[in-house]
């Protein structure tokens, strides 16, 4: 029986080629192999979303996810997120509101985040909240969080508004 | 927690997949495996080999005619259809039923045929397709099959597909004029959350006469039920409220929940009224 598999995948716009065991998750390839811990381990068992990453812009849990399942794929990470120096306007407003007490949910949160705001730019309260439906924070109550979703959209509307300008 | 050892082999299309599973030994098939990894990690089952079926061809799909119906690929994500304007429109109790699993990262891979495969007492997935009269294509090894979705659930975890079966497809007959559907969840929790009861309806009503109807119910026995009693309430009378009550209290009669960490089993049969009621007066509506 074979047990390792040849893999080559796209991490936050990087090639990576690997040799990885068939049962490693992804979640323990990015943080053990990788060294990229900001996605974090919560429940390991699908229910938290602390683990969220994008699979090919999809939010998926990395903790539910095989890194053999990942060859040919482009996965984004927390790490990913900010460009050129620059954080993302959701990381941003995650700050400027206090939507983070401890910390521990929020690379999920924010991948979810991304996710929902990269397919619909103008999500309503509702929608913000289905897409975090998979991300528990103890800390929050959410509130704070939503906000800084719906402040991170009308920002990125703005920027988007004024290249088209 | 590290998983248990397994190989991991990803099938070129269906044939070599059914003719693995059918040649090795402790094989199972993997799609979205949000129903498999957690269980494995937690030792619940173990397998010496996964097959893939990801990389398959033709087994994603979602497409309905008004002749056959709703046709849903093993491959398909609950997250397409939940999503899909064509799925809400021609059957909103399947949108309804596909939305309430786990979380949107959990549907963005795991599949409504993987949610069958499971064959959880809880599953979403299987009232409607035991009420709507679904068919569950399946391939195997020498040859293929449907099994109606009725006959498909055996137990807890345990279906009628036969070593080396392969699930390829879900055929949910169209909901015509005069006829409708629908699929209330109850649970606790908006998200990941298993149902305390789901209750699926599908009715037929002419000139103001029921004339066919369909019920089944989720989480009160070792696999989706129909409800019989219930129905034969309805069909041949008008759905007015005092005939929709006797229907709900017979299908609370006609179950034998077991009482669990979510609820009693008084409490599940109380919910088997109020959701059945609820889910006929929603089919109602729809007409």
């Amino acid at each position: 029986m074979k047990h390792k598999t040849f893999i080559s995948l796209i991490i936050n716009g990087d090639p990576v080629d690997a040799y990885v065991k068939d049962n490693l998750t992804l979640l323990d390839f990015l943080r053990d192999q990788l060294l990229l811990t900001g996605t974090k381990k919560g429940c390991e068992e699908g229910e938290c979303g602390a683990c969220t990453v994008l699979f090919d812009g999809k939010p998926v849990n990395s903790c539910c996810t095989l890194a053999v399942e990942c060859n040919g794929h482009e996965i984004e990470t927390i790490e990913g997120v900010a460009k050129n120096g620059q954080l993302h306007p959701l990381q941003k407003q995650f700050i400027e509101k206090w939507a983070m007490q401890c910390g521990y949910c929020t690379p999920g949160m924010i991948m979810s985040a991304k996710a929902l705001l990269e397919s619909n730019p103008h999500p309503t309260e509702l929608e913000i909240r289905e897409a975090i439906e998979g991300n528990l924070c103890r800390c929050t109550g959410y509130a704070k969080i939503v906000e800084a979703i719906q402040a991170a959209a009308a920002d990125m509307n703005w920027e988007g508004d004024g290249n088209n300008a | 927690m590290v998983l248990p050892q397994f190989e991991y082999i990803q099938a070129k299309d269906i044939h070599e997949a059914c003719n693995l599973l059918a040649e090795l030994d402790d094989a199972k098939v993997m799609a979205g495996a949000t129903d498999l990894i957690p269980p494995m990690r937690d030792k619940v089952f173990s397998a010496e080999y996964l097959i893939d079926i990801k990389n398959c061809e033709g087994l994603d799909y979602l497409e309905y005619d008004e002749e056959e119906g709703l046709k849903i690929g093993a491959l398909t994500t609950l997250r397409t259809i939940e999503t899909s304007d064509l799925v809400k429109k021609v059957n909103p109790a399947v949108a309804y039923a596909a939305k309430v699993v786990a979380s949107t990262q959990i549907r963005y891979k795991a599949t409504m045929a993987g949610n069958i495969a499971n064959a959880s007492p809880s599953c979403d997935s299987g009232p409607n397709l035991v009420a709507q009269g679904a068919k569950i294509l399946v391939q195997g090894p020498n040859s293929d099959r449907y099994i109606k979705a009725e006959d498909f659930f055996v137990g807890v975890r345990k279906t009628s597909l036969e070593p080396g079966e392969i699930i390829t497809g879900i055929v949910i007959p169209p909901v015509k004029e005069n006829e409708s559907v629908a699929y209330i969840k109850h649970a606790v929790r908006k998200a990941m959350d298993l149902a305390i009861v789901g209750v699926a309806v599908k009715i037929k009503v002419e000139d103001g006469i029921c004339t066919d109807a369909k019920i089944a119910l989720g989480a009160v026995a070792t696999t989706p039920i129909r409800a019989p009693k219930a129905e034969e309430v309805l069909i041949g009378k008008e759905l007015t409220d005092d005939v929709i009550i006797e229907a709900s209290e017979a299908a609370m009669n006609s179950c034998s929940p077991i009482s669990d960490i979510r609820a009693s089993k008084e409490y599940r049969k109380d919910m088997v009224r109020v959701f059945t009621k609820r889910a006929i007066k929603q089919a109602m509506e729809r007409l």
